[in-house]
């Protein structure tokens, strides 16, 4: 193989791209190393196995790949902006429309929530931690190397460019040679193996680690839909899995699952995709249901009405999610009969979906109602979603859908369902827990023009796509007809808004680390109605020094409140007995990675010596002895006092 | 307070009536509510009634939403004690009401989807006295081939059907899944390599349609459009004869030529490739990876430079056909 077939050659923009990244990797490594950080990358994030540091990690890759994703959505928009646009040529258009998507399901929505529900849910249960800290390392990592394996496509090999569906038979060998479908496949498995062990992880967590007296129906809400979302993984991932494999080993081993050639069923990977893709889609909402859930009963100062209906909403939203999936592909031609039931099953997500809207709304009746930046977010999330809901069941009708199908109708309905739902709750949760991973609020001001612009920008954007659909704009394509002009230009207008607005939270992030005040109360919003507010701001490492003994409801720290109980009781301190880091994970995804990345040139050689040495680690792991360490009571004591800012001789 | 409040729901009642007036204003020049025969008709009427549903929705949760939000916000002057019940937990029998109203929506919804479902599997009523015209259409990269085998002529990137007479389109395609899509004639089916797909669509009025593949097949996809050229049937018949009496022959080799990856003009043969290879049968469908695997790697450098419009229909085959 030759260098220039190696790198990707021939386009300035990927030029440009090389350079940004030589020069992002050299300051980062001239940073490391002038404030002599490099020890401390290691002790204190790389080999971690605390679920709040983990969380962080995940949701700066998020923050990442939202910067990446979204570069790809500008660039798309600035080539539909005019009709005579000759910024991206077709083959570039669709490299960038295939990173766009896959980036932003698996990159950026699932570790932002992934790493939300690490920081928050063993708060808000009462555990210390995970239930298997290294596995949640271990799913951290492969996380990152999964993502990283896929974006060096875009700069090493090239970009995989059919779609984040990467239907057969056009994804396939023959149709497709190179390697850039291998980094899809090969990048999604590898991170998949994260989100199936963390989706376990999260079960057993949920089910075993809760504190005495948080039965199921006293759990607050983010963490039912947390506990919901870890069983739809656990039954939708191994689809993928198997799905990317049959692919993986259809392309490189030269069988044929997929293939035109040989008999092969190249529909079959549309089913097996959507199988685990409808499912996914609940993956990345029913959480963030569970955040609005959250910050509105916080905000709005009431109990959240319904509770036991919106668990069962929950429920009912993930057992439909799985009996839906040819609705992606009514057009394939599986007959009338088929189309009916699954229009009626998509339509039937509305009705449980539908209540939880309503019961948002009756949670603002006769509530007092504060404005901060999360409950903006959350607010503006139900209009928002509420037309993304609607074009939903309009897709759903199989006839319709016909003419839906394929056209920038769908890109808007699912934009209008995966930004105010995801992404409007990736904000949220964000700005709302941020007291917690950081030990200081952000700014309101800055967050407020963040929100204002995002919001803005995101209606005008796709909004005038739902007409486009209906005039006949397929997805995908590169160019635009003159007679679409208008609503183009409008759209990309929003998209440009859009950016701006993120860029503006961004700064706010900046900002706020640089000036906002670092002492702050454990209930730093004042409102908290969950155990998570019950902790020292900062988190400490152990979480909890004592648990709650009285819980009577899902809203444990008001209870906490009314009783006068703390996570601190002197008299109940024990040894806690805590984890050690360990740098085992990050060693066993990195040989994991370059064993990917050896397949996805199909050096196999290489690859069967990476997958050797990563079955090498899994032994050294088996014979692991170490136990942990306690962090004893005097020293509990110690540290609560301090973050608790309580009298040393008052005992 | 109470007049104000009055003038703000007609406001946004005036509003309301505004946009929709303008919506249905609109229609006429979205392609899919602008349909020309009967399939896109009962579409576009299954479209309008669940439009008519969901924006009933809309306006209840948007009306519901703005008045919770404003009347209790913290900062309401006229806030009353009674205001503020944060204990209120639920109640069942309103959300017993809200569970039954959309499962109302639902099976108000459902019976008109599945009735038209039904019925777009079977030709068009309104030309049931006519049998249907049959047309072979086969997606290749990235270009359209119909196929007539009654007129036995083959056209490529552009499709001429008779009015008032249902088309029974054959779907399939040489090797990556297409989707045959004429908006202003009706819904899309996919085409794909050995399976036949049947679309059943009619045209009632005469003119050029575009029509297009909606499913992403690789570099040439934007491009892979034709024209659809509606004619009464004495036309229709007649153009069809010319075809068949002033065309080229089909051939094996000019045909494989065709169906090679890459971009191709408007042309027409007398003759279909149905004599040599059916796309939509088991047997056909790895055809055309068969014989030009090793091409379908290379870029075809597509640029949207000056002139390319896909989706243009041409003026002077506009006056042509008419």
């Amino acid at each position: 193989m030759q260098l220039d077939e190696f790198f990707v050659t021939g386009e300035p923009l990927i030029y440009a791209g090389m350079v940004a990244i030589a020069v992002v990797s050299a300051a980062i490594v001239f940073l490391l190393t002038y404030f002599k950080k490099w020890k401390w990358l290691w002790q204190e994030w790389l080999t971690t196995v605390d679920h709040k540091k983990i969380g962080v990690m995940y949701i700066l890759v998020a923050l990442a790949m939202i910067f990446r994703a979204g570069v790809d959505a500008l660039m798309m928009r600035l080539q539909l902006a005019f009709p005579d646009m000759n910024f991206l040529n077709s083959q570039h258009y669709n490299e960038v429309f295939t990173t766009h998507g896959t980036i932003m399901i698996f990159f950026v929505a699932m570790p932002f929530l992934i790493g939300l529900m690490n920081v928050v849910v063993p708060l808000q249960i009462g555990a210390r931690d995970f239930a298997f800290p290294y596995v949640n390392a271990l799913s951290f990592w492969s996380l990152f190397f999964g993502a990283m394996l896929f974006n060096i496509s875009f700069v090493i090999g090239g970009a995989p460019d059919t779609g984040w569906t990467n239907y057969a038979p056009q994804a396939g060998a023959v149709l497709n040679p190179g390697p850039g479908i291998n980094f899809y496949l090969l990048g999604l498995q590898l991170s998949g193996i994260g989100t199936l062990a963390t989706g376990i992880n999260l079960m057993v967590t949920i089910l075993r680690m809760r504190a005495p007296g948080i039965t199921l129906f006293k759990m607050p809400i983010f963490s039912w839909s947390t506990l919901i979302t870890s069983f739809i993984i656990v039954f939708a991932f191994p689809i993928l899995t198997v799905a990317l494999a049959l692919m993986t080993v259809d392309r490189i081993f030269g069988s044929h699952f997929f293939t035109l050639a040989g008999e092969g069923l190249p529909m079959m990977w549309a089913n097996l995709f959507w199988l685990w893709g409808h499912p996914e889609v609940y993956i990345v909402i029913l959480p963030a249901f569970g955040i609005f859930s959250e910050i509105i009963a916080t905000f709005a100062r009431k109990q959240l009405f319904g509770y036991k209906t919106m668990v069962w909403a929950i429920i009912l939203i993930a057992g439909l999610s799985f009996v839906v999936w040819v609705h992606h592909f009514f057009t394939m031609g599986a007959g009338a009969f088929v189309n009916s039931i699954f229009s009626i099953t998509t339509m039937a997500i509305a009705v449980p979906t539908g209540v939880k809207i309503f019961n948002w709304l009756a949670t603002l009746y006769k509530s007092k109602i504060i404005f901060p930046v999360p409950m903006l977010w959350s607010l503006a999330f139900i209009p928002s979603f509420t037309i993304g809901g609607v074009t939903g069941v309009m897709l759903g009708m199989a006839a319709a859908d016909y003419q839906y199908h394929n056209t920038y109708f769908l890109v808007s309905h699912f934009h209008y369902v995966l930004i105010p739902g995801t992404v409007f709750a990736s904000f949220a949760g964000l700005v709302f827990w941020y007291p917690k991973l950081f030990g200081h609020k952000l700014n309101e001001k800055i967050g407020k023009w963040a929100f204002w612009l995002f919001l803005i920008g995101f209606h005008v954007c796709f909004f005038p796509q739902y007409f486009l659909g209906l005039d006949g704009m397929a997805r995908r394509v590169f160019t635009v007809g003159p007679e679409w002009f208008t609503l183009n230009f409008i759209s990309t207008v929003g998209a440009f808004t859009m950016g701006l607005g993120f860029m503006v939270f961004v700064f706010g992030v900046i900002y706020s680390f640089r000036y906002s005040t670092r002492d702050l109360p454990g209930d730093d919003w004042q409102y908290g109605r969950t155990l998570e507010w019950a902790t020292p701001t900062p988190v400490p490492k152990y979480n909890f020094a004592t648990l709650p003994e009285n819980v009577r409801t899902h809203d444990t720290l008001i209870d906490m409140k009314e009783d006068g109980e703390t996570t601190f009781d002197e008299k109940k301190l024990e040894s806690i007995h805590m984890p050690s880091y360990t740098g085992q994970p990050f060693i066993m995804m990195a040989i994991l990675f370059f064993a990917s990345f050896a397949l996805v040139f199909e050096w196999i050689t290489l690859a069967v010596i990476g997958l050797i040495a990563t079955i090498v680690m899994m032994f050294i792991r088996s014979f692991d002895y170490d136990e942990g360490y306690h962090i004893e009571v005097d020293e509990l004591r110690e540290n609560e006092r301090r973050a608790r800012g309580l009298d040393d001789d008052r005992e | 307070m109470k007049g104000k409040k009055v003038s703000l729901h007609k406001k946004w009642f005036t509003l309301a009536l505004f946009v929709f007036t303008s919506f249905l204003a609109g229609c006429e020049q979205i392609a899919v509510l602008d349909p020309i025969g009967p399939v896109g008709e009962s579409q576009k009427n299954l479209i309008l009634y669940a439009v008519i549903f969901m924006l009933g929705i809309i306006v209840v949760v948007y009306t519901i939403f703005a008045v919770v939000v404003f009347k209790y916000r913290a900062n309401n002057p006229n806030r009353k004690e009674s205001d503020y019940k944060p204990e209120q937990h639920g109640n069942a029998l309103i959300e017993t009401i809200w569970i039954t109203i959309p499962v109302l929506i639902v099976i108000a919804l459902s019976i008109p989807t599945i009735n038209t479902i039904f019925a777009l599997e079977e030709p068009p009523e309104s030309s049931n006295d006519k049998e249907p015209i049959v047309v072979y259409a086969t997606a290749a990269d990235w270009k359209w081939i119909f196929s007539y085998p009654e007129q036995d002529i083959e056209t490529v990137n552009y499709l001429h059907i008779p009015t008032d007479r249902a088309v029974e389109f054959r779907l399939s395609s040489t090797e990556a899944m297409a989707s045959f899509w004429v908006p202003q004639l009706g819904g899309q089916k996919y085409a794909m390599a050995g399976m036949e797909n049947t679309l059943y669509l009619q045209a009632d009025e005469e003119g050029v349609y575009k029509g297009r593949n909606a499913n992403f097949t690789g570099e040439g996809f934007a491009a892979q459009t034709f024209n659809v050229h509606t004619q009464s049937e004495d036309e229709f018949n007649e153009w069809a004869e010319n075809v068949q009496n002033e065309a080229p022959e089909l051939t094996q080799s000019e045909y494989d030529e065709i169906i090679a990856p890459g971009l191709t003009d408007e042309m027409a043969y007398s003759g279909t490739h149905l004599d040599f290879v059916d796309h939509g049968s088991n047997d056909g469908r790895d055809y055309a990876v068969e014989r030009h695997a090793e091409k379908y790697g290379e870029e075809i450098h597509l640029e949207n430079e000056p002139g390319f419009a896909p989706d243009e229909i041409n003026e002077e085959q506009k006056e042509g056909s008419e």
